[in-house]
């Protein structure tokens, strides 16, 4: 279902990682996750190849978006947050809505899944930060001026960075337009178990694993959840260094080196 | 008839100092000959009252008398009647509120160490090629299915195989075992032991679903459609805050997460494993049960110089194992009681640095029999501290309540069950175990599943609800 997502597991000594589900037909057993590497954990996916397996992987887990005939919808990507938000664009498309898409990358050799996104949507606004496709801008940008043009907007759903979700929330505020942000804050078990999830949303704590991971963009704490999502930069940063030069070295030792020690 | 020595006969164990930087386990268990000595002291009474106090009912002068005899397969076959995790209950049961407090022996002496010698046995047999099989009935073409693999789902699970049906566990987690894999540590239960436990279960035809969670892939109601019974034992999985100023600060943790990142995901040998887990330096751990002790003994072994237990209430209120007080008093884990935090104080980062407490005295006694805290007005003054462990308790796993209509819940989101049948309000759904009871202990919830157990037989025997 939009808005859910799968944890899965590399190896035995990996982290639980938690991945939005892009696209699922489960009449043949495919699941599409988009991810970015950017520590270890999503790099060592990377390393894997077609036809390579992982250890495991549980889900679908959180709450589905919740659809319904808006009226005219505005659908924010932000880099890996497009592929995590085309289900939902395509699941509000069907219940018959005005989808206007507006999907932003650093530069127009990352953009990713317009094709996909422009199927869904009514209207697709592309948007670089480096203006190298020849629009240049924030996604933030694009919608003030979707907002300004006149456009009646009833809804708006963003997934991406957090400093984006945040902005495209602030922007949204005054104009009333509710907003849905998806979070990613670090997750553990992701069954509503170990509580590092925890977001504060209106002053309430709510665990993004269970009760979310959508929530209205109007009333999180967007700067707790960026602090929170910094607790562990230098066990990041070790164990992604570690990894690298491990790679550099060809790979594991097979238990007698550094990324085995 | 000799004399019986007046103490139990003592395990040796690491020395404090070295322990408490080491996840090894804690005692080293007896030797042959120590535990047939232990095993002599049993008087072999008429009227076991060890077997009154024990949840599920071990036959305990039976294999304690093998073992004096030094009968230790036989001792095992007696043992395996009644209990499937003997391993496991040796080392956490609270066995001096149980069978040892109903030791004879005990009245004016030290009572037969009826845990140490259950824990022998076990890992007697964990060291021989073959292990005691359980006498199976024939297959009854039944099936049952068994949420959750932690204690309860285990014995739910063990019980009804031997009766014949055919069983299937689905557990969320990508290891089975629940509280015992998740929650306690491996330097008072080791994982290996927990694997060979559940191997055991296994053996006995029992499948096993992992990563698989019931209410989202599947609902009870589903489950329904493909099983004749249900045992729901999903456990206390929900952390519960103070609801206090700056839980939500950096190095804040539940004890859940605390403990799960060192336990299942094996923080404690980052980066080797790839979670993470704060290795502070100033630890404060507020509670004052089992896990709270397991939490701030993990502190020390993570490389604390200080590990503070702060709780509400005197020692005497002290939920937790005599056993566990003693082994983290031992290792140097500094008990603040009657002492009750009101915030948290963090830097310009946001990572704690401070707990605000306010010192409590007793008044009168509560509804759950003991004395009531009651904070000392104007008596604020502050811990430094760099992480913080929450361990004041966990609610009963919302998932399968929330989706499984039909199933009645109490106020506290427990799920409502016949505490001498496990049977729920909706037919063919039994429950035991935490998700009842809330947060209680591991035999308590093997307790519930053989009472689960039992009345699931009779109820797909007879068909009547």
């Amino acid at each position: 279902m939009p808005g859910q997502f799968v944890v899965l597991r590399v190896n035995e000594e990996g982290e639980r990682i938690p991945l939005t589900v892009a696209d699922a037909i489960p009449d043949m057993g495919i699941l599409v996750i988009v991810f970015q590497e950017v520590g270890k954990s999503t790099k060592l996916l990377g390393t894997l190849n077609e036809g390579d397996s992982i250890l495991d992987l549980i889900g679908p887990l959180g709450l589905p978006s919740h659809i319904e005939m808006f009226g005219t919808v505005v659908c924010v990507g932000g880099g890996v947050g497009t592929p995590e938000i085309f289900p939902v664009a395509r699941a509000l498309k069907q219940a018959g809505n005005k989808v206007i898409s507006i999907i932003g990358f650093r530069n127009k050799d990352i953009i990713l899944m317009a094709d996909e996104m422009k199927s869904v949507s009514d209207e697709l606004i592309v948007a670089t930060d480096d203006g190298s496709n020849g629009n240049k801008g924030f996604v933030t940008d694009m919608l003030k001026k979707v907002i300004d043009r006149g456009e009646k907007v009833d809804h708006v759903f963003a997934v991406g960075p957090v400093i984006m979700m945040k902005m495209v929330s602030k922007l949204t505020e005054p104009y009333k337009i509710p907003t849905v942000v998806s979070l990613n804050p670090i997750m553990l078990d992701a069954t509503g178990m170990c509580g590092v999830c925890r977001v504060d949303v209106g002053g309430v704590t709510k665990f993004a694993c269970v009760d979310g991971p959508e929530f209205d963009g109007h009333k999180v704490d967007f700067d707790m959840l960026m602090a929170r999502l910094r607790t562990y930069l230098p066990e990041e940063k070790r164990s992604l260094e570690e990894f690298e030069s491990a790679q550099k070295s060809g790979g594991c030792c097979g238990g007698k080196g550094a990324c085995c020690a | 008839m000799p004399k019986i020595s007046p103490k139990k006969t003592p395990m040796r164990e690491q020395e404090p100092q070295v322990r408490a930087r080491n996840f090894d386990e804690v005692p080293f268990g007896y030797t042959p000959d120590e535990a047939v000595e232990e095993a002599k002291r049993c008087l072999q009474c008429k009227k076991p009252g060890c077997v009154q106090g024990c949840p599920v009912n071990i036959n305990i002068p039976g294999f304690i008398g093998q073992i004096a005899l030094g009968n230790f397969w036989e001792a095992m076959k007696v043992m395996k009647q009644t209990n499937t995790l003997p391993a496991i209950c040796g080392r956490v049961c609270p066995q001096e509120t149980q069978c040892e407090g109903q030791c004879v022996v005990g009245k004016k002496n030290e009572p037969v160490a009826v845990g140490n010698l259950e824990r022998y046995i076990a890992d007697w047999e964990g060291k021989q090629n073959e292990c005691v099989m359980c006498e199976m009935k024939p297959a009854t073409g039944k099936k049952v299915a068994v949420v959750g693999a932690g204690p309860a789902g285990l014995t739910v699970a063990s019980d009804c195989a031997k009766m014949g049906h055919s069983v299937t566990i689905f557990e969320a987690l990508h290891k089975p075992g629940g509280v015992l894999v998740y929650g306690i540590p491996e330097f008072r239960l080791p994982k290996a032991i927990v694997e060979r436990e559940v191997n055991f279960v296994q053996s006995m035809g029992v499948k096993l679903h992992l990563s698989y969670v019931v209410g989202k892939l599947k609902s009870v109601e589903e489950l329904l459609q493909e099983f004749d019974a249900v045992f729901v034992g999903t456990g206390a999985g929900l952390p519960t805050f103070m609801g206090i100023p700056g839980e939500n600060h950096l190095g804040v943790y539940s004890a859940n997460e605390y403990l799960t990142r060192s336990n299942l995901m094996k923080a404690y040998l980052f980066p080797k494993y790839d979670t993470p887990i704060v290795r502070g330096k100033r630890v404060a751990t507020v509670g004052g049960g089992n896990v709270a002790m397991d939490s701030a003994r993990t502190a020390l072994r993570l490389g604390a110089d200080e590990s503070i237990l702060i709780y509400r209430r005197s020692r005497e209120e002290m939920p937790a194992r005599q056993a566990e007080i003693h082994h983290a008093e031992q290792e140097g884990v500094k008990l603040n009681l009657l002492t009750n935090p009101v915030r948290y104080i963090a830097d310009d980062k946001g990572w704690v640095r401070e707990v605000e407490c306010l010192r409590m005295e007793l008044g009168e006694p509560d509804a759950s029999g003991r004395r009531r805290p009651v904070p000392v007005k104007g008596s604020e003054y502050r811990i430094p501290v760099d992480t913080v462990v929450v361990a004041i308790g966990n609610s009963p796993n919302p998932l399968i309540p929330q989706t499984t209509p039909g199933l009645e819940v109490a106020k506290h989101g427990n799920v409502v069950a016949d505490p001498k049948t496990g049977r729920t309000s909706k037919k063919g759904v039994f429950a035991g175990g935490d998700i009842v009871t809330g947060a209680a202990t591991v035999i308590l919830a093997m307790g519930a599943g053989r009472l689960a157990a039992n009345s699931i037989d009779e109820y797909l025997r007879t068909g009547q609800w």
